[in-house]
């Protein structure tokens, strides 16, 4: 019995750290952030390079054929060094769809395109998990009409696949004729968002997600562990800068981390963190072994994760004081990150609701 | 990630699960039962005794499972993962785990780390049969938190350990033959290096206790006063000035066991069987929204600390993982969240929540008050959740400490 991550899991999470300290400093998100967003793109190409693309494509179609956990591991890396990259819709939400939703023949076209690096997908799953106003994805005759937002990875995604309410996924290319693309500015400008309008587009359905929502529901439910993977990622680099910050700072004649008052915070956020660990790890798992509870573990992960990031994001800004709310010191696209997890793919809210149906209370 | 025990403990599991099953609905037919049980409604299994049922749990392996046997053990050897299996299994099936209390969880593993062949003899063995039973002296008025500033004085007298002072907090004083006390018999030496480790009969000439009653009126502490009190001077544990570090043994077994993430698991569930059965205005509790959510929030901590249980686990059977931060944790969480839950409990029924002791109306045999208050108790003792705190801080992310105060 081995509850944790393997060798090979921590190595590929120290080189994509690695990868991040070297290039992705907060002044070059900073960068990004302001006035150079495609500089997004060179540092995606480096991460592209290390394999974040290929982790869950099957061998057979070129990948690496690793599982949800690992690329859990990896949501937890790039969290932690806040990767201005897609990853969470292109490289584990997408795949994971086509590998549950293709056809044999939808497989070998999109996944080895996909592991290579040629294609990748931004993915719009809102419309499925809760539609708001005027958002709609309609199919008929072949062809796709309405809207979807909050569409994930979007800024350089070859492809798009979106979902309507009954959970059927469409695949198309973003340049098809009557596909608008509308940037959307969010809080955090380390990963993009997109509002997606289709006009009688042409589009392709995932075969296997006609009359089953083993596609989509998967393909959630890794997307919602890998957010919160990411958020633990981010929430513990948030306490390690707290922790640093407070070892160094002086008021009153000593450092500030020798106040009960502020080990206390960061005890509590220490405490609030560490079982995050287990339960994401745990949950990912249970997507990978097929397990009954996988549902039931990845609405809690979601959930709970998004809870404690909450909390841990105000107490750490808050041991750093002034200097936290600062841009100077960039605490805030850490902060930022973790309230965007927060949102996508059900807030806590919505998906405690589903963690109770899928238990049967309502 | 493995979450297989492998093949040689799905027998072993097996075996546990047919003799839960077995035993599912015994009574004790010579004690109540404890408000912190489970419910035992309509029950009507085989009969125990306390002792007997102890008995046959050791001959069994399932408790005192690593004692060796010439002490009144098992005799198995330590393995975790079938602990684990056997406390996950009791607690699904809810019977009876063996005794607990002082004795058994602190001072035996104690005893087998640091005793004298002579004490290992005289004391464990009656221990584990629930024949003797301790009581624990450490804390005092002006010694909780900052232990190692205790004053009850040990002084060696013609052989003899001459003992005044004052505990307090002593649960089970009452009805204890021996108690384990920390006493300074080296008053010259530093505040922790005074120490000494001693074991007291009760019924010694000298000792008077009184009942100290808590907020629950029904788990009882006691103080205990020592006046001349004089017992051999071979009753000492470990040598002279070295209590604090053989205490330090046994605090260390005391805070693992405070926050059961199975016993957790169960209250979450008896609270959903509570919200499905009570209702306000003809709807159920779990119809509810706003409560549901709620119930949604802590059924979330509570499967976190239930991984969290696994992945320290696996650190205790896999060198080299380190979970360090893990471990200092868990008393704090554990305590915390298990009267959070209790609490909630207390809430989502309103009126009926706040009834007690046999009142009509009564549920659930009145456990969600009274755990809510025990686990308060529990927040407080063995270390308190500040100083939980402070250890994390200080020993986990290695802030500094507070600057000292010069002492008076």
């Amino acid at each position: 019995m081995y509850f944790g991550l393997s060798e090979d899991q921590e190595f590929f999470q120290e080189n994509i750290k690695k990868f991040l300290d070297d290039n992705a400093s907060v002044d070059v998100i900073r960068k990004i952030a302001t006035d150079h967003p495609e500089h997004q793109k060179d540092i995606q190409e480096g991460l592209v390079s290390l394999g974040i693309n290929s982790l869950l494509v099957p061998e057979e179609y070129g990948g690496l054929g690793l599982n949800i956990l690992f690329a859990a591991a990896v949501s937890q890396a790039l969290g932690s060094g806040i990767a201005p990259s897609a990853f969470i819709g292109s490289y584990v939400m997408a795949p994971i769809a086509i590998l549950n939703g293709g056809s044999e023949d939808q497989k070998k076209l999109y996944l080895p395109d996909m592991a290579s690096g040629k294609i990748s997908f931004a993915v719009g799953f809102s419309e499925f998990i809760g539609a708001r106003e005027n958002c709609e994805i309609i199919f008929k005759d072949g062809k796709l009409n309405g809207r979807s937002i909050f569409v994930l990875d979007s800024r350089d995604a070859s492809h798009i696949m979106v979902a309507d309410k009954d959970g059927k996924i469409y695949i198309a290319s973003m340049n098809s004729e009557g596909l608008t693309k509308n940037h959307l500015t969010t809080v955090d400008k380390t990963r993009s968002f997109s509002e997606v309008i289709f006009n009688e587009v042409e589009v392709e359905l995932l075969e296997k997600s006609k009359d089953t929502l083993n596609a989509i529901q998967k393909s959630i439910d890794a997307g919602r562990v890998a957010l919160a993977a990411d958020t633990v990622g981010a929430a513990q680099e948030m306490i390690n800068k707290a922790v640093e910050y407070s070892k160094e700072r002086k008021q009153f004649g000593r450092v500030i981390g020798s106040f009960q008052a502020v080990k206390h915070m960061c005890a509590e956020m220490t405490a609030d963190l560490e079982p995050c660990y287990a339960m994401v790890w745990h949950a990912a798992h249970c997507i990978d072994e097929d397990e009954e509870d996988s549902r039931f573990m990845s609405c809690h992960s979601k959930a709970h994760t998004s809870e404690v990031g909450k909390v841990i994001a105000k107490k750490a800004t808050e041991v750093h004081g002034g200097m936290g709310f600062t841009d100077l010191l960039g605490l805030h696209y850490w902060f930022k990150r973790i309230g965007v997890n927060r949102q996508l793919l059900g807030a806590p809210e919505i998906v405690r609701e589903e963690a109770a149906k899928i238990q049967k209370l309502i | 990630m493995d979450l297989n025990y492998g093949p040689q403990y799905e027998d072993f599991k097996k075996e546990v699960q047919s003799f839960c099953n077995e035993y599912k609905d015994l009574r004790f037919v010579d004690s109540s039962q404890s408000p912190l049980a489970s419910d035992g409604k309509g029950k009507h299994g085989p009969e125990f005794t306390r002792a007997n049922w102890q008995k046959l749990l050791i001959e069994r392996g399932y408790f005192a499972r690593s004692v060796p046997k010439e002490y009144g053990g098992y005799g198995g050897d330590p393995d975790i993962i079938k602990s684990r299996i056997i406390a996950t299994e009791f607690s699904k099936a809810k019977v009876p785990s063996g005794m607990g209390g002082q004795g058994i969880d602190m001072l035996v593993p104690t005893l087998l780390e640091l005793g004298t062949e002579e004490q290992k003899q005289k004391y464990i063995m009656p221990t584990l049969h629930g024949e003797m039973i301790w009581c624990q002296g450490y804390s005092e008025p002006n010694a909780g938190s900052d232990l190692a500033s205790l004053q009850t004085k040990g002084e060696l007298i013609d052989d003899e350990w001459v003992i005044n002072g004052q505990k307090i907090w002593t649960s089970t004083a009452q009805y204890a033959q021996m108690m384990f006390c920390l006493v300074r018999t080296e008053p010259d030496a530093p505040k922790h290096g005074g120490i000494s480790y001693l074991l007291i009969p009760m019924d010694t000439p000298g000792i008077e206790i009184r009942p100290l009653v808590d907020m629950t009126l029904k788990a009882g502490f006691n103080e205990v006063f020592f006046t001349d009190v004089k017992v051999p001077a071979t009753n000492i544990v470990g040598n002279r000035g070295e209590g604090w570090a053989v205490a330090n043994a046994t605090l260390s077994h005391e805070r693992g066991s405070l926050a059961d993430p199975n016993a957790t698991m169960n209250r979450i569930n008896m609270l959903i069987d509570l919200m499905k059965e009570e209702s306000i205005d003809g709807k159920k509790l779990i119809d509810i929204p706003v409560y549901r959510d709620k119930l949604m929030a802590l059924q979330g901590k509570v499967v976190a600390f239930q991984s969290h249980s696994l992945r320290t686990l696996s650190s205790k059977i896999n060198p080299g993982q380190d979970v360090k931060l893990g471990k200092m944790i868990q008393k704090l969480v554990g305590t915390e969240l298990r009267h959070e839950l209790e609490g909630f409990a207390i809430d989502i029924m309103g009126e009926i929540g706040t009834l007690y002791e046999q009142s009509p109306l009564l549920r659930d045999g009145g456990s969600w008050q009274f755990i809510y208050m025990y686990f308060l108790g529990l927040i407080i003792g063995g270390g308190t959740s500040q100083i939980q705190k402070n250890i994390i801080s200080e020993r986990g992310l290695g802030m500094p400490r507070e600057p000292k105060v010069k002492d008076n």
